[in-house]
């Protein structure tokens, strides 16, 4: 399973790895540069280049952005080898690619290791790059957040690089400015700085050693000076919590795949906590039921938002997001630790005494999570929980905090502007982050940096705060830049940029610091020097390094667990704390799962993926309950305006399924006011609501309808399944009595068509997804979507039903199991005996030697009837021009995957581009193509493993051994005939005995 | 105008002969079939004409922005990918239907009342053919490359995939086409030459003389035109059954509940004849009421043969959708089960209730002789088996497509205006191209009406 061998070693060959060079001045285009200078521009183009002319005009860009950008286009196509930025023109020889640089093989990716960074926390990504393009970001398998897999917001990273939105340029007071002028004024600035009373620097959360490092001298050198952490969703309930139970602030890390009972006090630790790729990988190892292992884990989730983890939870308890205080005292209560307090709602207590009595029956093997978002109190009795269960050493183990600054962001936020208002400050400078879009509703970040003469903002887009700085500078991506982070577990990660900035102007956080320590050094310089000043290992640090680079973090540098003791008083410090009881409408505000705190804003990937539950794309709504919805008078996609005290914002209302009563959950991260050329029409922006305060819920809520109505774009409209049984599913006891409960009564090979001659020893592909492991959190999706180029329609086109994924998840309401919902990830099922092909009256779509069913785009004419024929629905039409020939976002597209034009097909290809890659790998070396070796980018991307693909003709392979199960089952197969390559392991859930009567036959009708 | 003074005022009024028949004088007959194209253009001509070729203009609009910007412009989606362009293309080869059936059926069974229709019929047959033959182009995603749908020699040695029912179309509409085509003219040869011996105007002789391919009205032309027809007719009967029956295999070889019916080529069939004798009805009544002395030669007896037609196909259309259920029930399949009920009772009810009402109710009234008689009656029943059968198509295409297997995948249709335009502006082709036909061509075979006449009376 393990791709290491893709892995090309990071070994430039030289003492000192090369800074990733700088992009291109290019002979020719100053050329055309000096010629237009004395030629009319627009006539110039239209007639030599029309095509690019036609983005210009699109684009409303001058002359000097056109050239720009070609410029970044033309300097991607052959980044590694050429030039530098014009202040440090070395090169004044366009070296040709028949000279290729070491390492680099013209049709070859390149693998780096690297580190993406939320929230402060660092997750392990390999980037993959083709002739220096860096194309695609997956997780990297050796990194203890990745294991291998991703998530959406980690694939859909690498869009933000080439990003068309993404600010180029240097402003000053919204004027068009350049680098030299913002250094010059920096200068000025640094020169005046004194002992650093006037300066306040603002980053987003930082757990960076060298970053940290770099800004503590800054801070010795400027003493006066301070430096502040901000970002919306900085963990500060969790600070809260560790410093109630145990008096200091530890960092939790969990061990899912050693636990038997897993209980989420509202905490969607499989996609929403940091470190959540690694924990949906140890909570998915401990459901792997085979024929020969047949133990599982058990998820009971208190939750309020619906998220995945209450999604496949076996036992799901709704509750208001004020009432999980109530419920964990109730279940601390009930498990004898100091503290609880029983609670007095009859509708718990089936569900508390079962809960008790399997946590009982499983302690040190058990663990209680609590929500990121929860209160202090519901993160402090789950320590003291977890302690009593005997979980602490483990499932549930500490270490030192992993952010450098403990102090709760809000309220550095709110000291950096008091600060600045205060009079005796005039330089901020604001690394990353947005905070005047974000920050709590009562700190007015905006008119404090406009009130300082001398304010900057680093970022990816000219946002909001950048509009309220004097100065904005674009930042890198990470892509671009040296860095460093920690993972969730403490381990050091390096950020290696495979690629020089796309644009001149961009700078590191790095850099920023150094511009003002007046530090000559580059950001490569100042990151290696630190790690050569910290390195004490035997052996030489190069070779270390070296080592580090290349796999991507430093090895062993987790923190040491500790053992922090719980204080004596936690009973009477909780019960100062202790939420009043209140009965009326709840607000309830969460990251959106994909546009985290709305720094995806501007991305389209992520836009267009509906939300996981929903099934909504392109929006954000308020969710409620059926019966709120109606007590409200309310129905689906009124836009209704929600205030709490003063505040007030508008959203439409969305009826959804497992949603708590008396209770609207809305979705931070949407409503961007400016730029939003990826947004939709109208936006809704939970920000308005939030405040330091009531920065997760809010009591006292009022809903009004405005009258008006927003259509929603959804993907899937029935999550019911009229009685159709796409998903096979069953209980434990179900698979232990019967494991072939599954499999329905094949028709054998049919006369017509599908007896396909193949040569014996030839590869034949198929697929195996485990519905056991699926959590549904859409990574396959957007994996499959940077791998194939597949285009973004936008939320007119989703409201058609005309999104293009060639991969989706369905949702559907199981009725053989203790909860409702079953993900079923439906790629190409590739069959045998495809319907598709029958009915092709051009031949575009065909039966290949290795049982693919291909498609042919070149001979595709549109006729659609393979869509029409298609049981599974998978085939998606390019119904208009999708492709966005905007040329920045060109250079993401992968090089060995055809652009499909309009009018013609396209779907699952099984990743048919790494099929040929390994083919040609293996027939070089004389040998078979190995198991593991081709790894669709869906099965890449799963966080749990759920996706096994690879050769059925290999009685060893994993896919064969998955297809070989007994509850391995075929879609639509039984009745259709269509013997599908894609086959599905049933879902199976372990539901406690207590809280779940399985639905016998005779029972079911009642 | 000239109509009065050829038959009515002819000093030899029409004689009763045996059985209630009349008999014309010789030549009158051609003379009254020629008369509009020499007389002069009636002013509900030019309203007509103007309405329609406004309809038509729109047409080509929608084609123009169809194929610069892409079948997008029409709600067709993922799952429902057929949309208006197949609904279209089966509605109109259906309306097809009836001329090819008057021509070569009647014929073959020497039904001489046929005549009153048939010139009409087969005209209707073929423009409703050019015009169906529009929307497999306009349908796929990419037009110009259609002809890889037809076996030709290339350099990649591919021919179409067999299997497919596209294919088995393509051939099949394209040899109905041509077939009718030759049909129309051979039959239109003696009365063109009629209308080349009175034309005064040298040109017009000119045009009509080359259009008549050197016709003499010798017999030995006489008897080649004969069998020519008679073998026409033989081929193109069993063409009648063929092309609807592939069109109906398009749905019934598919896999989709609501398709995969063994019902649907014959049910196909009697939809299309349906269909096509009720827009025979619309234009015949037209045709009697616009043009003076032509009730004489399309009588209401003849009309009353075309009504109990209808209502004998769209008896049968009934029992197809009677069968459709049957065969939901007996295969007791879920997915079928499914697309049944919710097409009688879900959100696309209308459509469904209305394809019943207008389909199989409504023609229930032609039972009664004085409604079968009555020129608004039969015109308003034949408009409503007109939508009725286009609610079948739309029913079967993209209800059909809209229960799929997958009911994670199900949608729902929801026509742009562009599907509006889509709808309608055909039947500017269609109409433009009718009324051209009747204004200057003869819109009834007048030598055979009048070798009718002269053998055994008319009427």
């Amino acid at each position: 399973m393990s791709n290491v061998q893709f892995y090309n070693f990071n070994d430039f060959g030289e003492e000192n790895p090369p800074e990733p060079q700088r992009s291109l001045e290019n002979k020719q285009w100053q050329n055309i540069e000096e010629f237009t200078d004395d030629k009319d521009f627009a006539s110039y183009m239209a007639t030599n280049f029309p095509r690019e002319a036609a983005v210009v005009k699109r684009a409303g860009m001058n002359r000097r952005e056109f050239i720009k950008l070609m410029g970044a286009s033309v300097a991607l196509g052959g980044l590694t080898l050429t030039g530098c930025s014009p202040s440090r023109r070395q090169h004044e020889e366009i070296i040709p690619y028949v000279q290729a640089p070491e390492e680099v093989v013209l049709g070859m990716p390149l693998f780096f290791a690297s580190t993406m960074v939320m929230g402060g926390y660092g997750t392990g990504v390999v980037i993959e790059t083709h002739e220096g393009r860096p194309h695609r970001v997956e997780g990297n398998p050796n990194h203890p957040s990745s294991l291998g897999g991703s998530d959406v917001k980690l694939l859909a990273s690498i869009l933000e690089l080439y990003n068309p939105a993404r600010s180029t340029q240097v402003v000053n007071s919204g004027e068009p400015s350049t680098s030299e002028a913002f250094a010059e004024a920096m200068a000025g600035v640094v020169e005046n700085l004194g002992d650093g009373s006037g300066l306040r620097i603002l980053t987003e959360m930082v757990s960076s050693p060298s970053l940290v490092n770099q800004i503590n001298e800054l801070l010795e050198q400027y003493p006066e000076a301070q430096w502040y952490q901000y970002e919306p969703i900085a963990r500060e309930n969790v600070i809260a919590g560790s410093q109630l139970a145990f008096g200091e602030n530890v960092n939790t890390i969990y061990r899912f795949n050693e636990a038997n009972v897993i209980v989420a006090l509202d905490a969607n630790f499989l996609t929403g906590m940091p470190g959540s790729i690694a924990y949906a990988h140890d909570y998915a190892a401990g459901r792997k039921v085979r024929e020969d292992n047949t133990e599982m884990n058990r998820v009971y989730a208190i939750e309020s938002t619906p998220s995945n983890t209450g999604a496949v939870a076996e036992h799901l308890l709704t509750v208001r997001a004020s009432e999980v205080e109530a419920f964990t005292l109730a279940l601390a209560d009930a498990l004898g630790v100091d503290g609880g307090q029983a609670a007095d709602n009859d509708a718990w207590t089936e569900y508390l005494e079962a809960l008790v009595a399997d946590l009982q029956a499983n302690e040190g093997a058990s663990v209680v999570v609590a929500g990121d978002e929860q209160t202090p109190v519901v993160h402090a009795m789950a320590h003291a929980i977890n302690a009593a269960l005997g979980n602490v050493g483990t499932t549930v183990n500490y270490t030192e905090s992993v952010i450098a600054n403990d102090a709760v962001a809000s309220q550095q936020l709110a000291q950096f502007v008091s600060d600045l208002t205060s009079g005796s400050v005039n330089t901020a400078i604001v690394i990353g982050g947005n905070p005047v879009y974000n920050a709590p509703g009562e700190t007015p970040v905006a008119a404090a940096l406009s009130s300082i003469p001398f304010s900057v903002h680093f970022s990816l887009y000219y946002d909001e705060t950048s509009q309220s700085t004097a100065w904005h500078v674009p930042a890198t991506h990470y892509v671009e830049a040296w860095g460093d982070a920690r993972a969730h577990d403490g381990t050091v990660s390096v950020i290696q940029p495979p690629i020089g900035a796309l644009y001149d102007t961009a700078m590191s956080a790095h850099e920023v610091v150094a511009m003002l320590a007046s530090d000559e050094r580059s950001g490569y310089e100042v990151i290696r020097d630190y790690w050569q000043g910290e390195y004490s290992g035997s052996e030489d640090f190069e070779k270390a390094w070296r080592r580090s680079l290349h796999d991507g973090f430093v090895a062993e540098t987790a923190f040491e667990t500790s053992s922090p003791s719980l204080s004596g008083d936690l009973a009477s410090a909780v019960s100062q704390q202790l939420l009043t009881a209140n009965e009326g409408l709840e607000l309830i505000l969460r990251p959106h799962p994909h546009m985290y705190d709305g720094r995806f804003a501007f991305n389209s990937w992520l836009h267009e993926l509906p939300h996981p539950l929903t099934k909504i794309s392109w929006d954000n709504v308020a969710m409620v309950s059926e019966a709120t919805a109606e007590e409200l008078g309310v129905a689906n996609g009124d836009i209704v305006t929600l205030s709490v005290g003063t505040r007030s914002t508008e959203a439409p209302i969305w009826i959804t399924m497992d949603h708590p009563d008396n209770a609207v959950s809305l979705a931070l991260g949407y409503g961007r006011g400016i730029g939003g050329d990826v947004e939709a029409d109208r936006s809704f922006n939970a920000y308005e609501l939030r405040t330091t305060a009531n920065a997760w819920m809010a009591q006292g809520l009022s809903v009004e309808r405005t009258g008006d109505t927003h259509r929603i774009a959804l993907t899937q409209k029935n999550f019911e399944t009229f009685g159709t049984e796409p998903v096979a599913s069953g209980t434990l006891a179900t698979f232990l009595d019967n494991p072939e409960f599954a499999q329905h009564e094949s028709q054998g090979s049919s006369f017509l068509a599908g007896n396909w001659d193949y040569a014996e020893d030839s590869n034949q592909w198929g697929m195996s997804i485990d519905l056991t492991s699926c959590i549904g959190c859409n990574a396959c999706v957007i994996g499959c979507q940077s791998e194939n180029s597949i285009p973004t329609v936008g939320k007119t086109e989703v409201l058609q039903e005309r999104e293009m994924h060639w991969l989706r998840i369905d949702r559907y309401i199981d009725e053989h199991s203790s909860q409702h919902t079953a993900f079923l990830p439906v790629p190409c099922m590739h069959c045998e005996n495809a319907p598709c092909e029958q009915v092709c009256p051009v031949q575009a779509t065909v039966h290949d030697h290795e049982g693919l069913n291909q498609m042919v785009y070149n001979r595709c004419v549109g006729t659609r009837y393979c869509s029409a024929n298609c049981p599974y629905g998978v085939r998606r039409f390019n119904f208009k021009d999708y492709i966005d020939d905007t040329p920045i976002l060109e250079e993401q597209r992968n090089p060995d995957v055809s652009v499909r034009p309009r009018g013609v097909m396209e779907k699952c290809s099984y990743c048919w581009q790494r099929i040929n890659a390994a083919r040609v790998a293996s027939s070089t070396e004389d040998r078979p193509i190995r198991d593991g070796e081709v790894l669709t980018a869906c099965q890449t991307a799963c966080p749990t493993q759920a996706i096994v693909f690879g050769n059925i003709n290999d009685a060893n392979a994993v896919v064969t051994r998955e297809k070989a199960q007994p509850h391995s089952y075929s879609l639509l197969d039984s009745e259709l005939n269509t013997r599908p390559r894609t086959t599905y392991l049933a879902r199976i859930s372990n539901p406690n005995d207590a809280l779940y009567v399985e639905k016998t036959s005779e029972s079911k009708e009642g | 105008m000239a109509t009065q003074d050829t038959l009515s005022g002819m000093n030899t009024a029409p004689q009763e002969t045996h059985e209630g028949h009349k008999k014309f004088p010789m030549g009158s007959i051609i003379d009254v079939v020629t008369a509009p194209i020499f007389g002069s253009t009636p002013l509900w001509w030019w309203i007509a004409i103007s309405i329609s070729s406004t309809l038509l203009l729109i047409f080509l609009v929608m084609v123009g922005v169809l194929v610069t910007t892409g079948v997008g412009i029409w709600d067709i989606n993922n799952p429902i990918v057929w949309g208006v362009g197949i609904i279209n293309l089966v509605f109109w080869i259906g309306i097809g239907h009836a001329g090819t059936f008057i021509s070569a059926f009647l014929l073959l069974m020497r039904q001489h009342w046929r005549s009153a229709f048939s010139r009409v019929a087969e005209a209707m047959t073929l423009f409703a053919l050019a015009t169906a033959g529009m929307f497999p182009i306009l349908h796929v995603g990419r037009p110009w490359l259609v002809y890889w749908l037809f076996p030709y020699p290339n350099t990649l040695g591919l021919n179409p995939q067999w299997t497919s029912p596209l294919v088995w179309d393509a051939i099949a509409i394209s040899t109905y086409g041509l077939v009718s085509f030759l049909f129309w003219y051979i039959d239109l040869i003696p009365d063109l030459a009629a209308v080349r011996d009175r034309a005064k105007n040298r040109l017009v002789k000119q045009i009509y003389a080359g259009a008549s391919l050197g016709w003499r009205g010798e017999s030995a032309h006489w008897e080649r035109l004969h069998s020519v027809s008679y073998v026409l007719a033989a081929l193109a009967a069993p063409l009648v059954i063929s092309v609807h029956s592939i069109v109906g295999l398009d749905f019934a070889i598919s896999n989709l509940p609501g398709w995969h019916h063994t019902i649907f080529p014959p049910y196909f069939v009697a939809g299309a004849v349906f269909a096509g004798f009720a827009m025979v009805i619309i234009v015949a009544v037209a045709l009697r009421s616009l043009y003076d002395g032509m009730d004489e030669l399309i009588t209401l007896d003849h009309l009353e043969k075309a009504a109990l037609f209808v209502l004998l196909t769209g008896s049968l259309v009934g029992y197809g959708y009677f069968a459709e259920i049957f065969g939901a029930w007996y295969a007791g399949h879920i997915g079928e089960v499914i697309v049944t009920v919710e097409r009688t009772f879900g959100p696309y009810w209308p459509t469904y209730a209305g394809m019943v009402l207008f389909n199989v109710v409504i023609i229930q009234l032609f039972w009664f002789k004085s409604i079968r008689r009555s020129h608004t009656m039969l015109v308003l029943i034949s408009l409503g088996v007109t939508v009725g059968m286009w609610l079948e198509r739309f029913v079967i295409i993209s209800v059909g497509l809209s229960y799929g297997h997958m009911v994670g995948m199900w949608e729902q249709f929801r026509p742009t205006a562009w599907d509006w335009v889509t709808i309608f502006s055909p039947f500017g082709l269609f109409f433009t191209l009718l009324l051209l036909f009747i204004r200057f061509f003869p819109a009834l075979p007048g030598f055979e009406v009048q070798q009718i006449n002269d053998e055994e009376g008319w009427g």
